[in-house]
């Protein structure tokens, strides 16, 4: 047992043993087994036909796009991609499931046997994949005559979604903690979106998370029993729904009960899980292979060819801001943490001439340039992204006119406190900083005698704090450049206005 | 083997049938009929045999990814036994 399990033996009277389970809708135009279309919203069962509701007669067709997307997150997942690979009947009746039957994978998935590594406070840590695959999406419920299904009269079925490809993403119970759940749902969010097979939106239920929970006593080998918790949207609510979880269970352990395992569904506005149904009476699945759909036998020379199409990954992009332009490891991992927001990095290295091979370490300059970039990113501009409706990939500041500011910066021509004050402009109106400069007459003065003059008058106008000054008082030449910075708008060169006050206090 | 009243009643319940007691009687007698003759099958030496996953010797059908107009609402819902505001409308669920 290594230092932080004792610490956290300490902290927590069981251990937490935990397993994802994501479901990830496919980038595809058209849906798994047909060709309708996969646009997301649409009014409802516009976007039908005769296959996705499986009428009787119809034949579907597997959409080869979906097999090469679900093999490349297979490999940047480290999986092994199957040689054979079938699909499955999964029977159950629910009204947004038209056939009665899902078509997913059960025995021979594309992809098994896979991981990902991830990092929870500095320590890395290794989560085993146990599985990836292809499946088709349910469609979707309106509940009449109240909010929930819980209190609804009936039911509205939306079929638009119905067939929509995904692919399901499952863990082995390697998880140990919150944090380690949460660690390990970004790090597959990233890896994911650098893939470019699914958008990743949580928000419109394109990446939907379940979590296996367990507690055992701290040292027992055998897992207690778990429940499956559903409908966590965000990582706010999946954090939040752990959390509630994790404690339900500790409060029914402590006491002597016995956790039935179940599924559960977080509930947002209740802020708690609340049972579904009981495992044991619901689910007989009786998986059959799949009649109207034919094998797939894989070929080593097709898993070569979607792996020539597999990005830079976010690990192996990360290490290459650290080596080639001294980012601190920090920095480089929020960075890399999104694929949109290692693009902007790139794209603005670019357009600031310090764009470097791999494998080649910049000189000091571009390393100083990259990370006055980095910098402003990692500040401003997530700050003001993340107060507005934009994000990376449409940030009303492109990379090219933060470079702008940043050269502007760089010539002296503003100072970094008005530089401040350009960019929230650049950010609402969208216009490069020089046009925004020269409207406002922003440009710093750097101008020796003028600046001169107005340290003079300063001088003169506050006898008392100079007296300060000569008396030692250190403390006067900071409200002595604060006046002169005001009394030119802060556009006086700062380093100037420090050299010249130095320079005329001498002389009295 | 041999299939017990109580597994018949669970497969109906899986495919919601209610069955009397009467039926539960005749389709368990019917049903360990049709295993009894499916497990002549098992006399046979399959050690060496692949599980079939379909019984076309055909792999790899597949499609390119292209859209295709869907099917027009009207005719979606014309079958459909009750209908609100272009959704099926399905009674309660629970």
């Amino acid at each position: 047992m290594n230092n932080e399990t004792m610490q956290m033996e300490r902290d927590f009277d069981f251990e937490i043993v935990m397993g994802l389970e994501v479901h990830v809708e496919l980038h595809t135009k058209s849906k798994i087994f047909c060709g309708c279309t996969t646009e997301f919203g649409g009014d409802q069962n516009t976007h039908v036909c005769p296959v996705c509701l499986g009428l009787p007669g119809v034949l579907p067709v597997l959409n080869k796009q979906v097999v090469d997307y679900a093999m490349k997150a297979g490999l940047a997942l480290n999986c092994e991609i199957a040689e054979f690979s079938k699909f499955d009947r999964k029977n159950y009746f629910y009204p947004d499931l038209p056939k009665a039957y899902q078509v997913s994978q059960y025995d021979l998935p594309i992809a098994k046997d896979g991981y990902l590594d991830i990092e929870v406070g500095g320590n890395p840590k290794r989560i085993g994949i146990t599985r990836v695959h292809m499946e088709e999406d349910a469609g979707k419920l309106v509940h009449g005559g109240a909010a929930n299904l819980a209190g609804a009269e009936y039911s509205m079925a939306d079929y638009n979604r119905t067939g929509v490809p995904l692919i399901e993403i499952v863990s082995e119970p390697d998880i140990r903690s919150i944090e380690e759940a949460v660690a390990y749902l970004e790090r597959l969010k990233a890896i994911l979106e650098y893939t470019e097979v699914s958008d990743c939106k949580m928000e419109q239920g394109s990446l939907r998370c379940d979590a296996n929970v367990s507690l055992r006593p701290w040292g027992q080998k055998e897992f207690g029993t778990k429940a499956e918790l559903k409908n966590m949207n965000s990582f706010k609510a999946l954090q939040r729904a752990l959390e509630y979880e994790v404690e339900r269970q500790a409060e029914i352990l402590r006491d002597g009960g016995k956790i039935l395992q179940e599924t559960r569904m977080w509930d947002e506005a209740k802020g708690m899980t609340i049972s579904l149904r009981s495992k044991e009476e619901a689910h007989d699945y009786r998986y059959f292979p799949e009649p109207d759909l034919v094998p797939l036998v894989i070929s080593r020379e097709w898993v070569d060819r979607v792996k020539a199409t597999l990005p830079e990954m976010p690990h192996v992009r990360k290490e290459r801001l650290v080596h080639t332009y001294g980012l601190p490891a920090y920095d480089a991992g929020i960075i890399t943490g999104s694929k949109a927001m290692a693009d902007y990095f790139d794209s603005a290295c670019k357009a600031f001439g310090v764009d470097t091979p791999s494998g080649v370490e910049a000189d000091d300059k571009a390393k100083e340039r990259a990370k006055q970039i980095s910098n402003y990113m990692m500040g401003e501009l997530t700050r003001l992204l993340n107060a507005s409706e934009f994000g990376y990939l449409n940030s009303p500041v492109t990379p090219e006119n933060l470079v702008g500011l940043l050269q502007l910066l760089e010539a002296g021509t503003i100072s970094t406190k008005i530089a401040k004050t350009v960019f929230e402009d650049m950010f609402a109106t969208g216009k490069p900083a020089k046009a925004i400069v020269e409207e406002k007459g922003l440009v710093q003065i750097s101008d020796e005698g003028a600046i001169a003059s107005i340290v003079r008058d300063i001088l003169t106008a506050n006898p008392s704090v100079v007296a300060d000054f000569k008396a030692g008082k250190e403390k006067a030449m900071g409200f002595l450049v604060g006046q002169a910075m005001k009394a030119t708008k802060g556009k006086a060169n700062p380093g100037l206005v420090n050299k010249l006050l130095k320079e005329e206090l001498e002389k009295l | 083997m041999s299939l017990t009243k109580d597994e018949v009643q669970h497969v109906a319940m899986l495919a919601r049938l209610e069955l009397s007691d009467k039926e539960v009687e005749k389709y368990t007698t019917q049903l360990n009929d049709i295993l009894g003759y499916a497990q002549r099958l098992q006399a046979l030496d399959t050690a060496n045999v692949p599980p079939t996953a379909h019984v076309f010797p055909l792999q790899n059908v597949m499609r390119d990814d292209c859209v295709d107009p869907s099917m027009a609402r009207e005719k979606i819902l014309a079958n459909a036994p009750d209908e609100e505001d272009g959704f099926f409308r399905v009674p309660k669920i629970v």
